[in-house]
């Protein structure tokens, strides 16, 4: 659903490095790639990920708004932390990205639980 | 408004969880009520409320308000139940026991001492209430920081979410005929011989009876009906973070995980008038507690910060008054709102316009105020 | 930590703001949360390839202009920082690298800019669906562009801006469907002599639309009903207009309805605000230095209301000399000298405001949603469970939040808030500016709880007693 403009022989204009350099990273578990450059929202949606996370509270699919930080639409798990917005972030080789699933994983396993009365 | 007055049989000042409770719990006697209330900026106490419906650690000094408390306690499933009934909503009452996590062990004396003497005042009747030590704690909630060296836990307590509390009661009481006045923020009230006119921005109301539920503002209303109401704010603040997964089902009295899974995180006490601004070094002192206690809740992110101000009384016990130079008007007074909620729809307000209001309540009138300096 | 003027926002009000201070020789801290400046109207300035600068334009290409200023001024300068919080005494309480510090200062600019004005339309929080402004930053900031023409629906000048940039990048739309209201240019027509007054504005508009039209790019008016469809994600937009149901296919739907000051910052302050029926939003009660009712607090740039991106670097430029003002700094012959001439300007470029504004005011759709549609995405509160507050009692935002849990997301507001006071204020026959807002709490965006605990604050220092009686204007929970 996104094509890149092929415009990075640019590079040395800006100072950057040049050419793209191409950053791996995965996203609930595909290998995906993106460049360097990218937010991480940027990198889902050039490999044509829609939707990044589901609501807490309906379970409805939902994906990237506003890309500029203001809608938490994007919410996503990266390394293990939940609910940060992809778009905020910028693409970094090895990220093992998560779509984000209702709450917040804070322990793994069994809740605390009330004694049995 | 027009010059017309409205007339009910009582007219209750003050739309918060005091207020909407025994508002409520008047029209549920079948009388015909008024509720008065601000406007969509206010203090609002019950806006800034925890959620706690905790009888551990309450009455020491006055095990009268242990006794009230756990009646309330012990009629709480079934107000919810009524007001699921009523309304269709579910207030998200749940109580499976609650903790007071000890950090340190001077902590856990002084809780273990206020334990027992709040079983010896309860003599016969008994005072549930129990210290635990780590391994204990561990086998009803994983995940604990290593700072916490046991705690008290009480079958009694439970949580509820407040703001759905004071929607239901606000639903409840309309749907059995209650009027609600909003943005009619009481500016007098006076006897008017045969009941009592209350004069508001937004029009006049008259009943035979008033009962002011206006938290800090009873104290100027009070006082022109010969009540006196010796209450003053202090703030206190609450972090609530964003959704995470199921880890707690137990409330503790300073981390609790809602319904809809966020985690609220309390509290702090500070004596700073009527300021309601979050002070980042208090919510920093607030997340430092939460953190020791449940070391699991690093990454998870506060979503809110606020301020509000609890209304306290000198001794912190609730000031339930009926006037004696203006009978038939009465002052409701305290500072937990959530867990009195039932005993104040149910067993107070039926006490509303009974003879037998200042003699089952007596332990709460503010007249004890004055023996107290009578006796300093 | 300390400086003389802290400035919150890195576009082209922040820039001018900070970089005219730090010339002048204050010590300034400008914090931002991208990693380079430009804002969102100038993003990616300083890094965007010179093909890609020449497809986005003119006025894109100016903002290098202010970057470089900014970097050569000497101000100090915060990327990746974000302000969660600040008091009346000017503490900034901000997270850079992981870590929350504080920063005290003498005063503070706000030039967080705008953001887009909600859009709740049925299907609207369905994968796929952006706002314009996204599409411009894929476009800006990464090259990327719709692969099979997405469809744009709306009303302003950025719609049409970014079809023109898309187009030009090879990328031309599928459709632009566009909300004007039928006669709404008669009505605005009598604002045109004074936009007159900009002419080139004009022109550039009429361009972009040519330049559609030869691209074959279908442009649809005053159109009405707009539903989102699909199930997982956009499949298509169907709408009415010229007098029938139109459907276009689409898996990328950008909608745009102007937008609107960022309030999170003033309101977090307890600025006063204002209604503006002609900007139809909040606007921060500013004096003509662009201060707020709060003392040493000024607002620059589109949060001020919204004039575009000239407007906000020359409001920057003002906001800095009414901060040297302030200080004792500047005054006199020198200092109206230079206001002067920058509020000519100020008015030269604003004179085509009116007649934006009275064209592309918001559609009724987005403004009265139906009661199925969505308003707080966040917490999936629909206008109709909003109007049934109302009905019960609900006297204004701040009540129906707590009843309700709107604005009480993540987003803390941002999508939701102005729609849920027009809602409120057509239910209860009052306008918005009796409505009001939300309450606005820190941390102004959600922040880990470890980084809070570890919170350095500067010293308490003596401030003024508490006030021990009520005051008037009834601070809330």
């Amino acid at each position: 659903m996104l094509t890149r403009l092929e415009d990075e022989s640019e590079g040395a204009e800006t100072g950057r490095q040049a050419p793209a350099q191409v950053i791996r990273f995965t996203f609930d578990g595909r290998p995906l790639t993106g460049r360097h450059g990218d937010s991480l929202a940027a990198a889902l949606l050039a490999s044509g990920v829609l939707r990044f996370r589901v609501s807490p509270v309906s379970g409805a699919p939902r994906g990237p708004f506003c890309l500029m930080g203001v809608c938490f639409e994007c919410l996503v798990e990266i390394d293990g932390v939940g609910n940060l917005q992809a778009c905020m972030v910028p693409l970094e080789e090895g990220m093992a990205v998560r779509t984000q699933g209702g709450g917040v994983r804070v322990v793994a396993g069994a809740a605390g639980t009330s004694e049995a009365s | 408004m027009s010059g017309g007055i409205v007339s009910k049989d009582v007219v209750v000042v003050g739309g918060g969880l005091v207020g909407a409770a025994v508002a409520y719990g008047l029209v549920r006697q079948g009388l015909s009520v008024v509720m008065l209330d601000e406007g969509d900026v206010a203090y609002r106490a019950s806006r800034g409320n925890f959620g706690l419906v905790w009888v551990q650690s309450k009455g020491d000094g006055l095990f009268d308000y242990a006794r009230w408390t756990r009646s309330s306690a012990d009629l709480w499933p079934g107000f919810a139940e009524e007001l699921r009934g009523a309304v269709g909503l579910d207030v998200g009452y749940r109580k499976p026991g609650g903790l007071h996590l000890c950090h340190s062990e001077a902590e856990l004396e002084e809780v273990d001492l206020r334990l027992k003497r709040l079983h010896n005042q309860a003599g016969p009747e008994g005072y549930q209430a129990r210290l635990l030590d780590r391994g204990e704690l561990d086998a009803l909630v994983p995940g604990l920081g290593p700072e916490v060296v046991g705690g008290a836990y009480s079958p009694h307590d439970g949580h509820v979410s407040p703001l759905y509390l004071l929607r239901a009661l606000h639903e409840a009481f309309l749907a059995r005929g209650g009027r609600y006045a909003g943005e009619s923020r009481a500016r007098s009230v006076a006897s008017d011989g045969a009941g009592f006119l209350v004069e508001t921005d937004a029009g006049r109301f008259r009943g035979e009876r008033l009962v002011l539920g206006a938290g800090l503002g009873n104290r100027p209303l009070g006082a022109l009906v010969g009540l006196e109401v010796p209450v003053s704010p202090l703030k206190g603040q609450i972090l609530v973070t964003e959704r995470a997964d199921r880890f707690l089902e137990l409330p503790t009295i300073y981390v609790r995980q809602t319904e809809e899974g966020t985690v609220m995180l309390g509290d702090s006490h500070e004596d700073v008038g009527y300021d309601t601004f979050s002070k980042p070094s208090v919510m920093s002192e607030i997340a430092q507690r939460a953190l020791r206690s449940f070391p699991v809740l690093r990454q998870l992110k506060v979503v809110r910060a606020w301020g509000a101000l609890r209304v306290m009384t000198p001794d912190g016990f609730p000031i339930y008054e009926e006037s004696e130079s203006h009978p038939g008007a009465y002052a409701v007074n305290c500072h937990s709102g959530v867990t009195l909620a039932a005993a104040h729809a149910l067993r107070l307000a039926p006490l509303i316009g009974d003879g037998g209001f200042a003699r089952t309540l007596a332990a709460f009138s503010s007249r004890r105020f004055d023996a107290d300096a009578s006796r300093g | 930590m300390r400086c003389d003027l802290a400035v919150i926002g890195a576009g082209p009000a922040g820039l001018a703001a900070a970089t005219r201070a730090a010339e002048a020789g204050l010590a300034v801290e400008l914090f931002d949360e991208q990693p380079a400046p430009g804002g969102q109207i100038y993003r990616a300035v300083e890094s965007v390839p010179a093909a890609r600068r020449a497809l986005l334009g003119p006025d894109y290409a100016a903002g290098a202009e202010l970057a470089a200023a900014f970097r050569a001024s000497g101000a100090g300068y915060r990327p990746g920082a974000l302000v969660w919080n600040v008091d009346s005494t000017l503490d900034i309480d901000f997270s850079q690298g992981g870590r929350s510090r504080q920063c005290r200062a003498r005063a503070l600019v706000v030039a967080t800019g705008a953001l887009e004005r909600p859009t709740p339309l049925p299907g609207w929080t369905l994968p796929g669906v952006t706002t314009a402004g996204a599409l411009q930053i894929l476009l800006k900031a990464h090259g990327c562009v719709p692969s099979e023409g997405a469809i744009l629906a709306g009303s302003g000048p950025l719609l049409l801006l970014l079809a023109d940039q898309l187009t030009r990048a090879g990328a031309p739309p599928r459709a632009v469907v566009e909300t004007v209201p039928r006669g709404r240019l008669l009505e605005a027509a009598r604002h045109l002599p004074a936009a007159l007054g900009a002419p080139g504005y004009l022109a550039k508009g009429l361009r972009m639309i040519r330049a559609l039209r030869r691209a074959g790019v279908p442009l649809h008016r005053h159109a009405t009903d707009l539903v989102i469809e699909g199930r997982e994600q956009a499949e298509a937009l169907s709408f009415t207009a010229g007098g029938r149901r139109h459907r276009i296919e689409s898996g990328l739907v950008a909608l745009h309805q102007g937008v609107v000051p960022n309030q999170q910052v003033t309101r977090l302050l307890r600025c006063a605000h204002r209604w503006s029926d002609s900007q139809r939003c909040f606007l921060p009660v500013l004096d003509p230095w662009f201060e707020s009712s709060v003392e040493k607090v000024f607002v620059a740039g589109d949060g001020a209301g919204i004039g575009g991106a000239a407007s906000a670097a020359l409001r920057g430029r003002l906001a800095a000399l009414g901060v040297l003002r302030r200080f004792g700094a500047l005054d006199g012959a020198a200092l109206e000298q230079e206001a002067g001439g920058l509020r000519r300007r100020l008015v030269r470029d604003g004179a085509v405001r009116p007649l934006l504004e009275a064209l592309y005011a918001p559609s009724a759709q987005v403004l009265a949603p139906a009661d199925e549609t969505l308003v707080c995405r966040c917490e999936e509160v629909t206008a109709g469970q909003i109007r049934q507050a109302v009905r019960l009692g609900c006297p204004g935002p701040n009540q129906a939040k707590s009843f309700l849990r709107c604005g009480m997301g993540p987003c803390q507001g941002r999508m939701c808030g102005l729609a849920v006071t027009e809602i409120i204020a057509a239910e209860r026959g009052e306008v918005p500016q009796t409505v009001d807002y939300y309450r606005i709490r820190p941390p102004l965006k959600p922040l880990p709880l470890i980084e809070l605990a570890s919170f350095e604050a500067a010293e308490d220092q003596p401030g003024d007693a508490p006030p021990d009686a009520p005051p008037d204007d009834r601070d809330a929970a």
